[in-house]
């Protein structure tokens, strides 16, 4: 398990990987900064029947409509609460842009793929497969997120399965 | 060079195409017995163009065929050749090599020469019954010494030898060439006039071969002889002296010199006149020729370049997202106006009614660009019509109505199949052979309409035939011989429904035209997929008429703003009939339906908060609105709020960064910056199906 993660980071980039941080809850966790597009504060979305809470709704980014997801409520972590310092992450995940809300954006770290230790199997809201593994900073350990897989899963259902399939 | 030119391919491959549909077009309103000179020309131009751009991509196919067309066409207007029926025939095949070729080029795959050749030849049959074989050393031969009263025809068959010299190189260089390679000569007594006479021209020359190599030849070709037209005294009299002192020892001269100088304020000839004597290599011929053309056409063919431009389509939708994004500032900035007070507030008041009228007036026009007639798609369907009536020996008029209607172009471009298709059948199925429509007492001729209409939001395509109409009786045993689902004593409607079943075709004998079996539902679904319908009316013995009903346009809907407790949906307009606000007393209970009575008629509700999971205001439709609804299926009222207004909403996908939604056609974004559902009526009729349907027919 832990080899077949550390190869994956590796072919992703074998030199110095950067990853922004954010807080859910308690926990602190990492994505690559490459799919992120912007940061932004949480605004009232428009709702949509027959969606799974967790998708908050959609809301206007620049004439795109955007689909919200709360992974703080699909995945159990802290409480879902939207004040002045709630985020939204925009995404940019195979040509389609998904914004996620998380409680506080921390710092962009660097790190080399050698430091990244396995994830662990259980203690983590997040299934191991949506995982590349911890890295230890300062005090903390960063959850390193694949985030691409995460989004792009059947689990969130973001997107028509016909469009996963053409998209890859 | 041609990696440095690959960049244009894309624009000449779309032009070139333009240039064929418009020779296919000019060349079927042609009449063989006496053509207007005018469009013979513009056929020249198209193919002219063609060549001209072939030759800086060095797509020699391309030039070998246009050009042996072009001789022709040449020859044609000039009166030397009367065009014939079957003449016309071997040019529309030539049209048909040349888009093959054409694709061939544009695929990166080698162009079929034997199709070049043999497209060559038949054209050169067809221009010179006897002579075909041994055409350039022979004209090469007589091009120059002929009498001059051969003159022109000679020059016709010059142009055959350079350009085939030319093949690989441009050809306008060589039509240049004439003026530039003076010193290369043979004759040198010739040069020396040359220079004196032309040192004029040469400077010009040189700057137009220069710009060749990176603009469109025939504005060169063109732009190099105008300054003749503009100065038309000094270059004249110049050339008079010139070419007979130059060309005291050839024969043709002293007539031609003549010509130039008889003091006509014609330019034309006087400039290209002279051209042939100064190069005795036979080379001055193409220019003339062509160069001719340019002059009498070229202020046409400016005009029409300038009333369009190609832009990229992307560039258009971005362009109509940036508008949407300037209409919400602009609503933004209303509302802060609104809290201003004093004099300054009234200033900008005015101020920003100004700006909202110059934002509407913005995105009006560009979302008018984004519209293209649908002549479009019908221009080529005289071509179909004339080939396929040939091959089924029927005759047919076809008549085209309302090409000028617009439409949205995502639409046009899905629209041509299903279309091609419709009109296929109704040549091959719907419309008789001659003797059987005699018999049945109608005229020889059959009659297909193409028609083209606005109503409402929509847009109406029909395609009607004064043929014979549907079979019922062979639609029914077809469909049961291929196991299709037929209902219990179909109604005419249901049984033409069947024809768009898979797997279906009646044609009692099968040609290549139709009668594959896959034809009517894949139109159906096509046009279904761009959120149309397909309605079919067939009388025995009258005709039939296929009707494809689209919306306008796939970017802009009207729509009724409608509030559901905090939530704002649109409702496209087309849907809605009419909004009540009911009384206590109309509203029923039937089961366990709700509904309106309303003048005699009993409305399904469906209630919006419910199908949307919002809280509503009031649950009590007695405390909201009802908007009647009309869908293909069926017709219910819709329980709202609040109407909030009417507005034109540009539509966005959900889709692009989400998903389909059920109930929900699309969104938009409201003057406020948020985002508004679109309300898919289409989709809320099922639910009214499923519930309430068999009550009321029960």
């Amino acid at each position: 398990m832990s080899h077949s993660h550390q190869t994956e980071v590796d072919s992703q980039d074998s030199a110095s990987l950067e990853y922004l941080t954010f807080t859910l809850g308690d926990e602190h966790y990492g994505l690559d900064i490459m799919k992120v597009r912007e940061i932004r504060g949480y605004e009232p979305v428009t709702k949509i029947a027959n969606a799974p809470p967790f998708i908050k709704g959609v809301l206007n980014l620049r004439g795109d409509i955007v689909p919200i997801v709360d992974l703080r409520i699909k995945f159990n972590v802290g409480e879902a609460s939207y004040n002045a310092f709630t985020i939204v992450i925009m995404l940019h995940i195979n040509e389609r842009i998904v914004g996620i809300v998380v409680d506080a954006v921390s710092d962009v770290i660097n790190m080399k793929a050698a430091d990244i230790k396995p994830p662990p199997e259980f203690g983590v809201a997040f299934d191991s497969e949506y995982l590349f593994g911890l890295v230890p900073v300062n005090d903390d350990m960063i959850i390193l997120l694949n985030i691409e897989k995460l989004i792009s899963s059947h689990e969130l259902g973001l997107f028509d399965e016909t469009a996963m399939a053409s998209e890859g | 060079m041609s990696m440095d030119m690959s960049q244009f391919h894309g624009v000449f491959i779309e032009e070139s195409h333009e240039h064929l549909d418009e020779m296919e077009h000019l060349l079927l309103a042609l009449d063989p017995s006496s053509p207007d000179i005018e469009e013979l020309n513009s056929i020249f131009r198209a193919a002219h163009s063609i060549k001209g751009g072939s030759g800086m991509f060095a797509f020699d196919a391309l030039i070998t065929v246009t050009h042996v067309m072009e001789n022709l066409f040449d020859k044609a207007r000039q009166g030397k050749f009367q065009l014939h029926t079957q003449a016309i025939d071997a040019l529309l095949v030539a049209v048909d090599a040349l888009r093959t070729l054409l694709q061939s080029y544009t695929d990166g795959t080698e162009p079929d020469w034997a199709l070049v050749n043999a497209t060559t030849a038949d054209l050169e049959a067809i221009l010179n019954p006897e002579q075909q074989q041994n055409h350039e050393p022979e004209e090469q031969g007589y091009g120059f010494f002929q009498p001059l009263t051969e003159q022109n025809n000679n020059q016709d068959g010059d142009i055959v030898n350079t350009d085939n010299k030319a093949v690989s190189d441009n050809d306008d260089d060589v039509g240049f060439g004439f003026f530039e390679p003076l010193p290369s000569e043979p004759i040198a007594n010739e040069q020396s006039d040359q220079d004196e006479g032309f040192g004029f021209f040469v400077p010009l020359g040189t700057e137009a071969v220069d710009k060749t190599a990176t603009s469109q030849p025939d504005e060169d070709g063109f732009g190099f002889f105008a300054p003749l037209d503009n100065e038309p005294v000094s270059p004249q009299t110049q050339q008079v002296i010139e070419p007979e002192q130059g060309f005291g020892f050839f024969e043709p001269l002293a007539s031609e010199s003549e010509q130039a100088s008889t003091p006509s304020p014609n330019a034309k000839p006087a400039a290209t006149n002279p051209a042939p004597p100064s190069n005795p290599t036979a080379k001055p011929g193409p220019s003339v020729g062509t160069t001719v053309s340019k002059k009498e056409i070229a202020p046409k063919a400016e005009s029409v370049e300038a009333s369009s431009i190609r832009v990229d389509i992307t560039k258009i939708d971005s362009l109509v997202n940036l508008v949407g994004e300037l209409v919400i500032t602009q609503s933004m900035l209303n509302l802060i106006g609104d809290d201003m007070h004093g004099p300054t507030a009234e200033r900008l008041h005015s101020a920003l009614s100004e700006l909202e009228r110059n934002t509407r007036e913005l995105q009006e026009g560009i979302m008018s660009i984004r519209m293209l007639p649908m002549s479009f798609v019908f221009n080529r369907f005289p071509r179909v019509v004339r080939d396929l009536s040939k091959k089924l020996n029927k005759k047919i008029d076809l008549v085209i109505e309302g090409g000028q209607t617009e439409i949205d172009k995502g639409l046009i471009e899905r629209l041509v199949d299903p279309l091609t298709h419709l009109v296929r059948n109704s040549l091959d199925h719907g419309i008789e052979k001659p003797e059987v429509r005699l018999e049945a007492g109608k005229a020889e001729t059959g009659k297909l309409t193409l028609k083209a209409e606005q109503k409402g939001g929509n847009i109406l395509i029909s395609v009607s035939d004064d043929g014979g109409g549907l079979n019922r009786d062979r639609i029914l045993a077809k469909a049961y011989e291929n196991g299709i689902d037929v209902p219990e004593n179909p109604s005419d409607q249901q049984v033409w429904q069947l024809i768009m079943s898979p797997g279906f075709s009646t044609a009692a004998e099968i040609t290549d035209v139709s009668g594959r079996g896959v034809g009517m539902d894949v139109v159906k679904r096509n046009i279904e997929s761009m959120g149309g319908r397909l309605e079919i009316e067939s009388h025995a013995g009258l005709g039939s008429t296929f009707e494809i009903r689209l919306p306008l346009t796939l970017a802009i809907l009207d729509g009724m703003s409608i509030a559901v407790g905090d939530q704002m949906f649109i409702i496209p307009l087309v849907n809605i009939i009419e909004s009540v606000q009911p009384s206590e007393s109309q509203l029923k209970q039937i089961s366990n339906q709700q509904v309106l009575e309303l003048r005699d008629a009993y409305w399904p509700i469906v209630k919006l908060y419910q199908v949307m999971e919002v809280e509503p205001k009031s649950a009590r439709p007695s405390d909201g609105i009802l908007v009647l609804i009309e869908t293909s299926k069926t017709r219910f009222a819709l329980l709202v709020d609040d109407l909030i207004g009417q507005q034109q909403v540009v539509i966005k996908s959900l889709e692009q960064h989400y998903r389909r939604v059920p109930g929900v056609a699309g969104a938009t974004i409201m003057g406020d910056g948020s985002v508004a559902l679109i309300i898919d009526a289409e989709s809320l009729a099922l639910r009214v199906d499923e519930s309430f349907a068999n009550k009321e027919m029960g």
